[in-house]
């Protein structure tokens, strides 16, 4: 599903390099998850992925379902099937959360050359989708992530994602930022998706959010590199003992 | 040897420019006298005075007025969908044969030229009483002008909940036409009015709107300017407001090469609140300046001023807003917000609030800011498979949306919202 090879990336600004040759497959139906210190460049791989400005790839490719994902623009990654839930939703006022939506559905349809679906089939489809992540029509109602709780606003990424059905889905420390409660509905959306088509790569500092997604490979990062990788223990072991004995170790 | 033809300046050459009215009233010649006496003391502006700073006056009194390609009348009129008695003017004339009767229930209206032959007591307090009372602190000499000279308009007295708007259509034929336009709003205790601006009006118009809000009395106004490119357009509405009434003006610009909308709007009656909002879109030659001065003079009331400005192509926008709160205005509630959206760097937003407060139990606050589309909100909508272009143009219409929230009617702000969508579409890059 997801390739990348040896990925390089610096800042566009200026002269500092972040990733420094990333390798990894994600396969169909697989949950990966990567863990890694503050600063190894997990957030920017996410970001690099989704097509965000800013950063400059130097050396190193990145296809989803064989098909280049850096050459492209980010609606057209989206249009692929690639969705990154953002660490920090981004509030925008004086745009409704359901003309968000339905713009943004229309727009990957129109895409791939689907047909549009109309507001009557949106708003069921929406609704549906809504309620099982304990969203209301009040917060459908309101402009984009404007006045969400923290907890609100990953809600809301994981509506766009069950709505949107990604094959690949990017979470950026989704767990951040949620109380327990909050945690569990998120991690249930998440696994309502889990499916052989779809994969998952999951960014997070903590073990505590595999406690409720549990992966199939996690992968520790370090100074722009996967450094380990392995099953669900390594995720125990980092939550056991820290970062400090596993870069020891690789180092 | 022939008398040399002496070349009238300033203020003489404004007035010269046009016919002293006749056959009206002694208090309405008294009143164009008083106003013209004010034109003449004060001068005609100059860019050097404090609030031409930014807006070169020389394009609004300059003889004569330059012509204006005439706009392509490509889409359905404004508020089409709407129930509403019209009345045309083109090019600055009223013209009855184009317009509906002038009847409506609890709607006096009548035409300014007679209103002015006449002695109708409401128009009498009204003519050049609010813009005499609206030049102090600030000159306003175009609005003196405007007094002094200006015969066409309407007189409209609301005496209760009118039925529908009246809608004034500004239409334009000739190229070059300069017109003075003077409207009389009167708004009795408890009334209830839509008033309905829309179009471009002549090359350039000069336009003037005294309007007294009675006690418990509800204005609400809606202006477009139209969409032709060479007008230009000096506005101003005087508003008086009395206790517990209410006053909503909004102004949507569409191109344009020089607009200058002021409002002054004065509380004289506790718990009233006025709302004056705006919204413009300009590519390329385009000034549009929005001066707007509040006075609060009595307890409890509330000002809002919302102006948001999309610029692009090195168009300007000026917004010059001051809420002046007097002694003794207790428990005022003064609020302003102006906002220019550059989309890209050869624009720009000029921006001056002022606040000056003489009661120390008040809240006031005012923002402004200048700035491009938000770079984390376009990527936002960008990876979620929004096209950039479309994602662009949905950040317009939100930015610009805080200000048409403040027309409460929705079908009309609808009707908004579908112009500016219809603009951005015009001007896609």
């Amino acid at each position: 599903m997801l390739e990348i090879r040896n990925l390089h990336v610096k800042l566009e600004e200026e002269d500092k390099v972040i990733l420094r040759g990333v390798d990894l497959t994600v396969k169909a139906g697989e949950v990966h998850a990567i863990m890694g210190p503050n600063g190894s460049g997990k957030s920017t791989l996410s970001y690099v992925l989704a097509g965000r400005d800013g950063y400059e790839v130097t050396e190193g490719t990145a296809t989803l379902a064989g098909l280049d994902l850096l050459g492209i623009e980010p609606e057209e990654r989206a249009a692929l099937g690639l969705f990154l839930a953002f660490q920090y939703p981004v509030e925008i006022p004086g745009v409704g959360n359901m003309t968000f939506l339905r713009t943004a559905l229309n727009s990957q349809r129109k895409a791939r050359g689907e047909a549009e679906l109309n507001a009557a089939d949106f708003l069921k489809l929406v609704r549906g989708k809504a309620a099982s992540l304990q969203i209301d029509a009040d917060m459908l109602k309101r402009p984009v992530n404007v006045g969400f709780s923290g907890g609100e606003k990953k809600r809301n990424e994981i509506l766009q994602m069950a709505v949107l059905e990604p094959r690949m889905c990017i979470l950026d420390e989704t767990d951040s930022g949620l109380d327990v409660d909050a945690m569990r509905l998120v991690a249930e959306g998440v696994n309502a998706l889990r499916s052989p088509d779809r994969a998952f790569l999951v960014i997070t500092h903590y073990q505590r959010l595999l406690d409720h997604i549990t992966p199939d490979v996690v992968h520790i990062m370090a100074e722009g590199r996967i450094v380990q990788t392995g099953g669900p223990e390594l995720a125990l072991e980092v939550e056991n003992n820290g970062y400090a004995d596993i870069l020891k170790s690789v180092a | 040897m022939a008398v040399p033809a002496i070349k009238l300046t300033g203020a003489e050459a404004l007035l010269a420019a046009w016919p002293t009215p006749s056959g009206e009233a002694g208090w309405a010649q008294a009143a164009r006298r008083h106003a013209a006496d004010r034109l003449a003391a004060r001068g005609a502006p100059v860019r050097r005075d404090e609030y031409w700073k930014f807006t070169d006056p020389a394009g609004l009194t300059v003889e004569p007025a330059a012509a204006a390609a005439l706009g392509r009348a490509d889409e359905t009129p404004m508020f089409d969908g709407i129930d509403r008695l019209r009345l045309v003017f083109v090019d600055g004339v009223f013209r009855p044969e184009l317009s509906d009767a002038l009847a409506m229930e609890h709607v006096e209206i009548a035409t300014l030229a007679r209103a002015l032959a006449t002695d109708i007591t409401w128009a009498r307090d009204l003519f050049g009483v609010l813009e005499d009372r609206g030049q102090s602190p600030v000159d306003r000499p175009l609005a003196s002008l405007n007094t002094a000279r200006a015969r066409e308009g309407v007189a409209i007295r609301v005496t209760g909940a009118a039925p529908r708007p009246v809608e004034l259509v500004y239409r334009r034929e000739a190229a070059g036409a300069d017109a003075l336009v003077h409207h009389l709003v009167r708004l009795d205790a408890g009334a209830d009015f839509t008033l309905l601006e829309t179009g471009p009006g002549a090359a350039r118009l000069n336009c003037v709107t005294e309007v007294e809000v009675a006690d418990g009395a509800s204005f609400h106004h809606v202006r477009t300017q139209g969409r032709d490119h060479e007008r230009r357009a000096a506005t101003a509405l005087f508003a008086r407001l009395g206790r517990e009434s209410r006053l909503k003006s909004f102004t949507l610009t569409v191109n344009g090469r020089l607009t200058r909308n002021e409002h002054v709007v004065e509380f004289t009656g506790d718990d009233a609140v006025a709302h004056v909002a705006g919204a413009c879109v300009g590519d390329g030659d385009f000034l549009h300046d929005d001066t707007v001065f509040v006075t609060h003079d009595a307890l409890s009331c509330e000002s809002r001023q919302v102006f948001k400005k999309v610029l692009r192509g090195g168009a300007t926008g000026v917004f010059q807003g001051k809420i002046l709160v007097k002694a003794g205005a207790q428990k005022t509630d003064g609020y302003q917000i102006s906002q220019g959206l550059l989309l890209d760097d050869t624009s720009q937003f000029l921006a001056k609030p002022e606040l000056e407060i003489y009661a120390d139990d008040v809240v006031c606050s005012h923002g402004s800011t200048a700035g491009a589309v938000d770079d984390d909100a376009l990527f936002y909508l960008t990876s979620r498979g929004v096209p950039k272009r479309e994602a662009e143009e949905l950040l317009v219409l939100a930015f610009l949306d805080q200000a048409i929230a403040e027309v409460e009617d929705e079908g009309l702000a609808d009707e908004l919202r579908g112009r500016l969508a219809a603009w951005l579409a015009r001007h896609r890059t």
